[in-house]
């Protein structure tokens, strides 16, 4: 018997064990383009969150539709998963269904599930393409979705119904085969879902159910790999993401911004405090707030390449709610198109981030990060707990420190708070007047 | 503060006014409202008075952290010269930025809001409510300030207050982590809105009107704002009154 579809399979292992590394090795860059951030405190709670929000899907049970229908497709995923271990050994190995004889009973039910799983996936992906294609469903058909992002939702849903068919091909396939006694087919005994297509391919020969069993396992495998590495330049890398993601969570109170260090040594010599200044030089200031990616921190990136594109955010935001260009989306949208941009300009010996463009201006307009009411709502929405809000407070710091840019009324109640310590124009000395009323009344 | 500290008295709590508590018409009497509760419960409490600025909330949400940062320490400083411990504002954007922000800047105190501490003294029979007051059976809905609820997780506490006044809560689709921003946040109290189909005040203005309340219960001075606007926009102010926890409690205790 010729050896040469394990060496196949194998080198198509091989090839796609390389280009997955270095799609890895590409995104880690991108990501790293971001400054340092440290998030490895509270490690309890880290894992905790991690097992809640990504294996647990907590909070995509806001919406039960979407999330039973995404339910399904996750556990599939996982479990089916399972099978591919038996695939690789079956094609390094030159064996056919090698853990049927060790399984027994066991096989038929575990083949079932699987089966079932394909199934429900199949149900799944097609209500998906409906709401978003005909249902037309508001977050799923907003306009920064047009171009790629629509067409990587589709491809996504659509390759998978594909690898789904493959796997119930190929059941339905090797038992008739096996039912006719062909060397190696293993009869697996009630496989309920293939059973049902088996009459498509009762009438073919030998020859023909043989070409399409072994063309579906090709098909099946050579699919996974490719959709892995696929996954890579899609928005789907939440699969993957969502665990990382997750574990490295904004743990504070929500409201909390961070403080920047940088600026109080400054305003402590202003005000004519000591304080014990260490020795240490003065961390560099590359810029105040944030312009580019750069200035961003990766745990910004990271969440930017683990965003799918559902909408939840957006769908929540006040302002685009109410028809402001502001989408929390997009935020996330933009920031990983700039580092997309940057990172293959950097791989191609290209200027990087000294192209001349921004994230600021040439994808994020002023316009869009003016009009957050830093609610919160977005992250709230967030099932992967995703922070678009920090990036967008981030944005503003550099337009208002670095350029003086912020809205007139803003830069009015700027220069109320240096002159009367107020956002509004009165005189620090009233502060105290409310009580003057209050006296009065006592004094009747 | 400054005349407590002198005479060497220590109060239990500062109460922190807030700009809006001090200088905001409508915000002026929910200030009232409160001190007279504290008054009548006999709470031993200090305002700063003159010596208060803001806490820099808006100047930090619209990007500019070194004003922030000038106003935050310039308050921790007076703060920590009274050894102050623990803190109680009406507004969740002060409670927020005092809890949250000031300990980074060397400001560590006790920060409550003042739905929490009115619910502490309600639950501590500390302010006996009558019961039978004026809101007695009324439809009353609660509209979620985001640096209360989502911002600091306080959901349950101005909930718990206005259930003490015998009153019918009925809540907005859009509530706790989903509550709708009054449009006011992120320092969009001081500047208009950008272009877009409608007011973000006028969108959770009519969620409240369909709820048939004849109240809004608010926590927040740019909530009270935003909605008591709302309210005028859609020509109900006549049926409907826009309320803070502290007026409702201090009404129903007849003060």
């Amino acid at each position: 018997m010729s050896i040469l579809p394990q060496l196949i399979f194998l080198l198509v292992f091989a090839v796609a064990g390389y280009i997955l590394y270095k799609r890895v090795s590409y995104l880690r860059r991108n990501i790293f383009l971001g400054h340092k951030e440290d998030r490895n405190d509270m490690k309890e709670q880290r894992w905790k969150t991690m097992v809640l929000v990504a294996l647990g899907q907590k909070k995509m049970f806001k919406r039960l539709g979407p999330a039973f229908l995404h339910l399904l497709i996750y556990v599939a995923f996982i479990v089916i998963n399972l099978e591919v271990l038996e695939f690789i050994i079956d094609g390094l190995s030159g064996q056919h269904r090698i853990f049927a004889p060790f399984l027994g009973g066991v096989y038929a039910v575990a083949m079932n599930i699987f089966e079932f799983l394909a199934i429900a996936v199949l149900v799944s992906c097609f209500a998906f393409l409906i709401r978003r294609n005909i249902m037309k469903v508001d977050r799923l058909a907003m306009k920064e979705l047009k171009g790629w992002p629509a067409l990587d939702a589709n491809l996504i849903l659509i390759i998978e119904i594909v690898l789904m068919f493959a796997i119930l091909t190929m059941n339905a396939t090797d038992q008739i085969l096996a039912e006719r006694g062909v060397d190696k087919y293993l009869a697996v005994e009630g496989l309920f879902f293939s059973g049902l297509i088996q009459p498509l391919f009762q009438g073919m020969s030998e020859g023909a159910l043989i070409f399409l069993e072994r063309f579906a396992w090709w098909f099946h495998i050579v699919g996974i790999l490719a959709f892995a590495i696929y996954v890579t330049y899609s928005k789907h890398l939440h699969i993957f993401l969502a665990f990382p993601n997750t574990w490295y969570s904004n743990l504070q109170p929500k409201g909390e911004m961070k403080n920047m260090s940088e600026v109080t040594n400054e305003v402590n010599m202003m005000l004519g405090i000591q304080t014990e200044t260490s020795n240490d030089p003065p961390a560099e200031i590359g810029r105040f707030g944030a312009k580019d990616v750069n200035d961003l921190s990766w745990v910004n990136i990271m969440n930017a390449y683990s965003c799918t594109e559902c909408g939840r955010c957006t769908a929540e935001c006040p302002a685009n709610i109410t028809g402001k260009k502001l989408s929390p989306r997009k935020i996330m949208m933009d920031v990983r198109d700039r580092a997309e941009e940057v990172g293959k300009s950097i791989d191609s010996g290209g200027p990087g981030l000294e192209d001349g463009k921004s994230l600021l201006g040439d994808y994020t307009t002023k316009e869009e990060i003016n009009a957050c009411t830093s609610c919160n709502a977005c992250v709230e929405a967030c099932p992967v707990n995703i922070d678009p809000l920090s990036i967008i407070l981030q944005m503003r710091r550099y337009v208002a420190m670095e350029e003086s840019g912020s809205p007139a009324q803003w830069n009015a109640m700027f220069q109320n708070m240096e002159t009367s310590f107020s956002p509004w124009k009165f005189a620090p000395t009233d502060r105290f007047n409310w009580a003057d009323q209050l006296k009065n009344e006592e004094a009747k | 503060m400054a005349e407590m500290a002198a005479s060497g008295e220590s109060p239990e709590i500062l109460f922190w006014v807030g700009c809006a508590g001090s200088f905001d018409d409508r915000y002026k009497a929910v200030t009232q409202a409160f001190v007279k509760i504290l008054n009548k419960v006999g709470v031993s409490f200090a305002v700063l008075g003159p010596e208060e600025a803001c806490t820099g909330d808006p100047a930090r949400r619209a990007g500019n952290e070194f004003l922030f940062q000038m106003q935050a320490v310039a308050n921790i400083q007076v703060m920590n010269g009274y050894n102050v411990k623990k803190v109680v504002t009406a507004c969740p954007h002060c409670f927020n930025t005092i809890k949250n922000e000031y300990p980074a800047l060397g400001g560590e105190y006790e920060v409550i809001h003042h739905s929490q501490f009115l619910q502490q003294l309600i639950n501590e029979g500390k302010v006996a409510l009558k019961g039978g007051g004026e809101f007695k059976g009324k439809k009353i809905t609660f509209h979620d300030s985001c640096y209360l609820g989502r911002a600091n997780d306080v959901y349950e506490a101005p909930r718990e207050v206005i259930k003490a006044l015998d009153v019918e809560l009925v809540e907005m689709k859009r509530c706790r982590t989903k509550g709708l921003c009054c449009g006011a946040g992120g320092a969009q109290m001081f500047k208009e809105p950008e272009e877009g189909k409608k007011d973000i005040n006028i969108e959770r203005t009519e969620e409240a009107l369909s709820t048939g309340a004849s109240a809004i219960a608010v926590g927040c001075p740019f909530c009270l704002t935003m909605m008591s606007d709302g309210v005028k926009n859609k020509e109900r102010e006549h049926d409907v009154k826009v309320y803070d926890l502290a007026e409702m409690i201090a009404k129903d205790m007849g003060i």
